[in-house]
């Protein structure tokens, strides 16, 4: 499978991130799973006019492009010039490279919420205009329209996360690389299922916390981080707490709040990104499929019930009351 | 005399594209174009001044942390926090993890396979090039990205995830290391010491730190030209004289890079100068931007960043890039590891400074030195971490108030300037280290360290994307996405 990757407006962290796959062999992994990288910005040897060869002999039909991976969003500004990016040694827009390349490939995948839904870049009051491949936030559209449909069939697919994990991206790659993504297989963002489908809150080593309602109140203690500090974790869609990071991270294990970074929108919202917003003492962000009288009154029985060691714990940053050691045999 | 338009450079942090007029086989004169433009600096307007720890990482994937510490740092300046020892010692390891990061990608990814390139066939070490270094098949590329990627697993745990690390805190680091995982990082720290000993340095980190002058270096080499990749790549300064490609300015800034606890730096910063021969006390004050050549609204005079303005201008006449123009009392300079270990007195490099300046070979060589003499201080500190004392205070923040945070990345030293007025940002600017090592043109029309690097370098009959001029933009090690935020 041809791989085509290009970035534009965002930090370049998608590709810094994807070096961090889990395997002692990374181009070996690839070249193995059937990918080849046509070019990538980090990774090839082609520079300058090779590489702008490489994109006309795309377009002209000389070299089969099977996917085109986007990393970064698509900067319309100033005035729709696209002028905020433009592809070094063209003269000419990334958007208007991106559109054209776009048209000749089985599959566009966005990589990133940036390419997704235009994240990060297009906070504040978007000073570049910039949007994703088919979403701008939450709305269909983006620079290829909500009409796009790559040579497969399947609109763009939207590998987000601010970075994207490394084994998402490889994962829907070896898959269209193995003929094994259909259209099911998105969610109803055009996220892969396969870690789409979870939750961050799934797997968080403060699960213990969360059910006592034993809060964290600073950074770096050991409590549930969403009635304080932001934590958006029962509302995101990844699997950051199973699928970990570098080897065993996430961002909660390492002491901070699920930001939502798979969502579109998330640059935005709306409050401080480490405080909880309330509503009359109570979380405005409750678990979705939870009804609020349920979480009110559960809330405040498991506060009630919260073991000392739990209390204790949640607002130290290690342990300072151990579970107990029975004396006699576990029933 | 003709024009050659050279972009994209792949293999450095973002896109670029230089501009050069040629005669005679050489480059007379350069001009450097950031080509992307994301606002980062308005994006920041009107936030609450903590959420700057959620923006700032994103400006750039390869050195998120280097811009989470700097604001950290801003804010902690803002808030009068001060951390305590063992947050210290945590955001060191963060940051020296992705610095060192940092310079192993540079090295094994970025810069050696241009020697793996075609145009260098006819010399007898090509075929060795190309089984270490061609991109994608070559052995030290694949073994360096498996061990870049154990390595960052010690950001697993010291950080949650890497990049967008956001364990970093004014007050400290989030995550707190208990004793067990102390024992497991310093493993994981031995495991890249390995690494190094094995196949960058073919020696001990000890032995390579301790060569003082540039004869001890070069004997070192002739005992094994080819052992390990640092020993390869010094045949290739001899052969290719990469000691003469791509002169800086002479003059070098570092703000000085990992904080001590009880004050101080383990590598102390300064502005060094080739022509002294020594380190003078750096005065932030006398930093300023320039935005003559950039698409980007300037004032009369050119800005300290606490007052600077970032606001594009695509149409204004006379802009060939994003970039600013820092300068320092009015001076080009460069920054990066070359000049972290130049104001930190390591005599190796000021010696072979002082004999070639800073080119291709001693950009480089800084580089590879610091990994030997930063992975035994990463070892202290680990030691020095105390596993039941508090590793973070919480941030309170005044209203009002101004906040400056200096720090080193991988690339070299970069500065947040930050105002908060009624609680929420006025103003937020970012001094990046490719920001001064590819500034454009300031209003006197003096050229950037780049620009004036690449006058002289060497194009062949026919050359498109000169070699040499990659040598030497890959030198400086930069970040596009940065230098433009
Ligand atoms: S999604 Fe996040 S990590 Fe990826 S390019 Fe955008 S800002 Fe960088
Ligand atoms: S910290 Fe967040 S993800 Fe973890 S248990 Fe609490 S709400 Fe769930």
């Amino acid at each position: 499978m041809n791989v085509l990757w290009l970035q534009s407006g965002g930090c370049g962290g998608c590709s810094m991130s994807l070096l961090c796959a889990d395997t002692t062999d990374f181009q070996g992994h690839l070249r193995d799973g059937g990918v080849n990288l046509l070019w990538h910005p980090s990774l090839s040897m082609a520079s300058g006019e090779e590489v702008i060869a490489l994109l006309h002999s795309v377009l002209d039909g000389g070299t089969r492009l099977d996917a085109l991976c986007v990393e970064g969003s698509l900067l319309r500004g100033p005035h729709g010039t696209g002028r905020f990016h433009m592809l070094a040694g063209t003269g000419l827009p990334m958007i208007h490279w991106v559109r054209e390349l776009a048209a000749k490939a089985a599959h566009v995948l966005a990589v990133g919420s940036c390419a997704a839904w235009g994240g990060i870049t297009a906070g504040g009051d978007n000073p570049t205009d910039a949007c994703g491949l088919q979403y701008e936030d939450d709305r269909l559209g983006g620079l290829l329209g909500a009409d796009f449909r790559s040579g497969s069939g399947l609109p763009v697919i939207n590998i987000a996360g601010c970075p994207t994990h490394p084994s998402w991206v490889i994962d829907t790659l070896m898959a269209l690389a193995a003929d094994g993504f259909a259209a099911d297989d998105l969610d109803p963002l055009n996220r892969p299922r396969f870690y789409a489908d979870q939750l961050v809150h799934h797997g968080c080593t403060r699960n213990e916390y969360y059910e006592f309602k034993a809060s964290a109140e600073k950074p770096s203690d050991l409590g549930c981080m969403m009635e304080h500090m932001g934590c958006k974790g029962t509302q995101v869609h990844a699997d950051c707490n199973t699928r970990l990071w570098n080897g065993e991270g996430s961002c909660t294990r390492g002491g901070y709040a699920c930001i939502a970074c798979t969502e579109p929108g998330f640059q935005e919202p709306g409050h401080p990104f480490h405080e909880t917003p309330k509503l009359a003492g109570i979380p405005i962000g409750l678990p979705t499929d939870m009804p609020k009288a349920w979480f009110v009154a559960l809330a405040s029985l498991s506060k009630s019930a919260t073991p000392k060691r739990v209390k204790n714990n949640a607002v130290a940053d290690h342990l300072v009351v151990k579970p107990a050691v029975r004396k006699t045999r576990l029933k | 005399m003709s024009r050659l338009l050279v972009g994209p450079f792949n293999r450095v942090e973002g896109d670029l594209e230089v501009s050069l007029d040629i005669a005679d086989g050489r480059v007379t004169s350069a001009q450097v174009n950031a080509t992307m433009y994301r606002g980062f600096e308005q994006i920041l307007q009107g936030k609450a001044p903590h959420d700057a720890l959620v923006y700032v990482p994103r400006i750039c994937g390869i050195c998120s942390v280097s811009q989470s510490v700097a604001s950290a740092r801003a804010l902690a300046d803002l808030g009068g926090i001060a951390m305590p020892a063992n947050g210290q010692h945590a955001t060191n390891l963060i940051l020296a993890t992705e610095n060192l990061a940092d310079h192993l990608t540079h090295f094994y990814l970025f810069f050696m396979p241009d020697f793996a390139r075609p145009v260098y066939a006819a010399h007898p070490w090509h075929a060795e090039a190309v089984r270490r270094f061609a991109p994608d098949h070559g052995e030290q590329v694949r073994a360096a990205t498996a061990a870049r990627q154990r390595w960052l697993t010690l950001l697993g745990t010291l950080g949650g995830k890497w990049p967008h690390t956001q364990s970093v805190e004014p007050g400290g680091s989030t995550r707190a290391i208990d004793a067990a995982e102390r024992v497991r990082l310093l493993a994981k720290v031995r495991e890249f010491r390995g690494f190094l000993e094995r196949q960058l340095f073919a020696a001990p980190l000890e032995t390579v730190a301790a060569l003082e002058t540039e004869a001890a270096l070069w004997d070192w080499h002739a005992q094994d030209p080819l052992g390990g990749d640092l020993r390869f790549f010094l045949t290739l300064v001899r052969d290719l004289q990469l000691d003469t490609l791509g002169p800086g300015p002479g003059r070098y800034l570092s703000y000085g890079a990992y904080a001590q606890p009880g004050g101080g730096w383990a590598l102390p910063g300064g502005v060094w100068r080739t022509q002294t021969g020594e380190v003078e006390v750096l005065n932030p004050r006398v930093i300023t931007e320039d935005a003559t050549h950039a698409w980007l609204a300037h004032a009369r005079e050119p800005l300290h960043p606490l007052h600077g303005i970032t606001r594009p201008e695509p149409d204004k006449p006379g802009a060939y890039t994003w970039n600013k123009a820092p300068r320092l009392g009015g001076q080009v300079v460069e920054t990066g590891a070359i000049a972290r270990q130049l104001t930190s007195g390591m005599p190796l490099v000021r010696d072979a400074v002082a004999r070639h300046g800073g080119t291709v070979y001693t950009r480089v060589l800084a580089r590879l030195i610091e990994l030997a003499r930063v992975v035994p201080m990463m070892e202290d500190w680990l030691q020095a971490i105390r596993p039941t004392e508090a590793f973070c205070v919480p941030t309170t923040l005044p209203d009002e108030g101004s906040g400056v945070g200096l720090s080193e990345a991988a690339r070299g030293s970069l500065g947040h300037w930050l105002v908060v007025r009624r609680g929420r940002i006025a103003n937020y600017q970012i001094v990046a280290p490719t920001s001064w090592n590819f500034s454009p043109r300031d209003a006197a029309g003096t050229p950037g360290a780049l620009e004036q690097a690449l006058v002289d370098a060497p194009v062949r009959e026919g050359e498109q994307t000169p070699v040499a001029v990659q040598h030497i933009v890959r030198s400086f090690d930069p970040c596009m996405v940065c230098t433009v935020h």
